[in-house]
């Protein structure tokens, strides 16, 4: 897969397992809720962007956040029998993410 | 300002009824144009820059991939410069990532939370990419949508479904077709739909054309 942007010094790395986080509070949140509270593993580091939930009200976006790519398991995240190999990819900013087992 | 579009103003408005959103979005256009923050040719512009991007762009960069091996690499490793050298304009996009169908992998992309979409490349999202039956079942059940674009993917196919949540677009370079060994880069473009480009089908087959 293909990328334009460098990885920077996230807190996790490929291969990282990662929980996302269940906050549930007001306001422009990027995080989705099918996949609140699911576990993965970090697929790639996309690099800092500016954080979506200060630009969504009329913030200036600091400071950037580090955004990942991350992959689930279709089986893990909906728990009703899928294809096995079949995943989901979702991006999501490190803010959102906690280190899992 | 007026809460109904005048004539009043060397540009012409829509004579039928007009939703709400439309004459507040036709108000907030006067008052800009009144307080000068932009002028009659800035909106045209804008019109022509968004009528000028089409399928088309995204089905040139497929077909140079398909008979440019060099180039492909390039497309995935640097989308934007790939796009430059092709006289295709992606400044927009903050980051834009190519995804490269296999035969073992497929990807398909969704972005739930509202219609993010490769604009530049492919031109304003279809309305069932902003449908909310789209957007649910493309995750929850992605072989269900491509069966109904007529894909059935092998079981020992990966699918991979991107949720395009942030400022990332993706591009699905699908599969060039089978039979369509020297093909012209032009021929090929006719091959790559929209759709394949999401993901959620192949490019045609060659006996559409031939």
């Amino acid at each position: 897969m293909g990328r334009a942007v460098s990885p920077s010094s996230g807190k996790f790395k490929p291969g990282d397992r990662v929980r996302v986080r269940t906050d549930d509070r007001p306001g422009h949140i990027r995080t989705p809720w099918y996949i609140r509270g699911k576990t993965g593993w970090i697929e790639r580091t996309y690099g800092e962007f500016l954080n979506p939930e200060s630009l969504g009200h009329g913030g200036n976006g600091l400071p950037k956040r580090t955004l990942y790519l991350v992959a689930f398991n279709q089986t893990d995240v909906w728990g009703a029998p899928q294809a096995p190999k079949d995943k989901i990819l979702v991006d999501i900013f490190e803010h959102w993410l906690d280190r899992a087992a | 300002m007026s809460d109904v579009p005048s004539d009043a103003h060397g540009h012409d408005h829509p004579k039928h009824e007009l939703s709400y959103y439309a004459k507040r979005i036709y108000a907030i256009r006067d008052l800009l144009l009144e307080k000068g923050v932009i002028t009659d040719k800035d909106i045209q512009c804008q019109i022509e820059y968004q009528e000028a991007r089409s399928p088309a762009n995204g089905a040139k960069l497929v077909a140079r991939a398909w008979v440019d091996p060099v180039f492909k690499t390039r497309l995935i490793n640097d989308p934007k410069r790939a796009c430059a050298e092709i006289d295709i304009d992606a400044t927009s996009i903050n980051e834009f990532v190519v995804l490269e169908n296999t035969e073992k992998v497929r990807h398909m992309v969704v972005c739930t939370l509202c219609s993010c979409y490769p604009r530049p490349i492919l031109g304003r999202p279809p309305d069932w990419y902003k449908s909310l039956n789209y957007r649910q079942r493309a995750v929850n059940d992605p072989r269900g949508v491509m069966r109904e674009f007529g894909l059935v993917p092998d079981d020992g196919v990966e699918v991979r479904v991107h949720d395009s949540t942030a400022d990332i677009r993706y591009l699905v370079l699908p599969l060039r077709p089978n039979g369509t060994e020297g093909w012209s880069e032009e021929e090929l473009a006719k091959l790559v739909t929209r759709d394949s480009m999401i993901g959620v089908t192949d490019a045609l087959p060659a006996a559409t054309l031939k």
